[in-house]
């Protein structure tokens, strides 16, 4: 049965892409069309115009709404399906925080989970078809790093004071390397936020271009244009596990660095 | 759509939206709205509330895991009981099979005793009776010898002399 299915699939892609194919097949590629930033309302943007970002963020926000709120709203012993997915995203992260940044993380655990939340979310609504990727955003991403930076570095002070320091002191190293070592630390350190952000950013955007090349392929290759539609199709699965790793990866690197922040020791 | 990307390079400087940082201002600002709402509802509802619910199955679990135990107690408990019943019963159904065995064979053995003693009771009346009806025979016998002796002598016309019939025939029935 589901051979026969796939066949006559394959029959119609192959059909259509005769009967439909393009009078002027040219090669009209446009991957980062989908990045841009416009006003859902007229042309200008200033800084609180509701645009696409607006939108896509709003509906991010609704999401978290409906699965944590909504979800759980039946506060069942024997959860349901929505509920199971709640408590499930909460001991992941409940758990994550508690293994990576310590007992004294899990007064933070708030904060990481707004922030696991906001990007899982917001990757797999951009993975909807025509939609717009907020976390595709340097803008977007850096914020998130510069918070979890700031905060890392504040919590630091104010728990160790300027035992903090001790982060970059690297006193399990011979005395003469410890200078240059701390250099490297201190750049390292600076450096974490760039990683951190571009890293999501580069990632999303990365696969959601590759996702449009192949679509403009498809688009010019006419009757061929099964090949490059399979291609979609897989691209698009491994797209779906890099929204996840990516919130994962976030996520488990915004601990880390409470850890270090918390016990600056090496 | 080309004319659009025209339109973003010549309006944003670069062909890349993430570069446009005149829209970077509109983002930060929704960013920051978008976090601290999911903030909010995380912490004022959603956590909490999955907080208690698990904290809660927690404890139905710690419960039932805690009458499982007593109820797997009981179970032992009763099985012992019901295995201890079972060796009793065996015990006192063997010791009154013994008795009555006992018993049976005590009984038996008396019947068999006062048969025995019938039977030989039985055994010596019968022979005095045939030793009786055998000395009975011998007598008649002689008489009706005797008798006969004596009608065998007068029928031949001789005068049968009682004395000397008798001896006769006591003379040939000793032989």
């Amino acid at each position: 049965m589901g051979k026969i299915f796939f066949f006559a699939a394959l029959a119609l892609v192959v059909v259509s892409g005769l009967i439909f194919a393009p009078a002027e097949a040219k090669l009209a590629i446009h991957p980062m069309d989908q990045f841009q930033v416009s006003a859902l309302f007229g042309d200008h943007i200033s800084w609180y115009t509701p645009t696409n970002v607006t939108l896509w963020m709003a509906l991010a926000v609704a999401a978290v709404f409906a699965l944590l709120v909504l979800g759980s709203s039946r506060r069942a012993i024997v959860p349901g399906r929505a509920q199971s997915v709640a408590e499930l995203a909460y001991g992941f992260i409940y758990k994550m925080v508690e293994d990576v940044a310590g007992k004294d993380g899990v007064k933070f655990f708030p904060y990481i989970m707004t922030l696991f939340m906001f990007i899982v979310m917001a990757n797999f609504l951009g993975l909807i078809p025509g939609s717009f990727t907020t976390t595709s955003h340097i803008a977007v991403t850096a914020v998130l790093a510069a918070l979890v930076f700031v905060t890392v570095t504040v919590v630091g002070f104010v728990k160790n004071g300027v035992g903090f320091l001790g982060l970059f002191w690297v006193s399990s190293a011979p005395l003469a390397l410890r200078p240059v070592l701390a250099i490297i630390e201190l750049i390292s350190y600076f450096v974490r936020p760039v990683s951190h952000s571009i890293r999501l950013a580069g990632n999303v955007m990365a696969g959601h271009a590759v996702l449009k090349v192949f679509a403009g392929f498809a688009a010019a290759l006419g009757m061929f244009s099964f090949l490059p539609i399979f291609a979609i199709t897989a691209v698009y699965a491994l797209e779906v596990l890099v929204a996840f790793i990516q919130a994962y990866v976030f996520t488990i690197l915004t601990c880390v660095y409470l850890k270090d922040a918390l016990h600056p020791s090496h | 759509m080309a004319s659009n990307t025209q339109e973003a390079a010549h309006g944003g400087g670069s062909a890349m939206p993430q570069l446009d940082f005149s829209t970077f201002g509109n983002q930060i600002f929704w960013l920051v709205v978008a976090l601290v709402v999911i903030y909010l509802i995380l912490s004022r509802v959603a956590l909490p509330r999955i907080a208690a619910v698990l904290a809660e199955r927690q404890g139905t679990i710690t419960n039932d895991l805690a009458a499982a135990e007593d109820l797997k107690a009981k179970a032992v408990e009763a099985e012992n009981a019901y295995n201890k019943a079972l060796a009793d019963a065996r015990a006192e159904a063997q010791r009154i099979a013994a008795e009555t065995r006992t018993e049976i064979q005590a009984g038996l053995d008396e019947a068999i005793a006062k048969a025995d003693e019938q039977i030989a009771a039985k055994a010596a009346e019968s022979e005095k009776a045939i030793a009786e009806i055998k000395a009975g025979a011998l007598e008649s016998v002689k008489a009706v010898a005797t008798d006969t002796a004596e009608a065998l002598v007068s029928a031949l016309g001789g005068s049968a002399d009682k004395d000397a019939v008798a001896a006769a025939v006591a003379e040939r029935t000793k032989g």
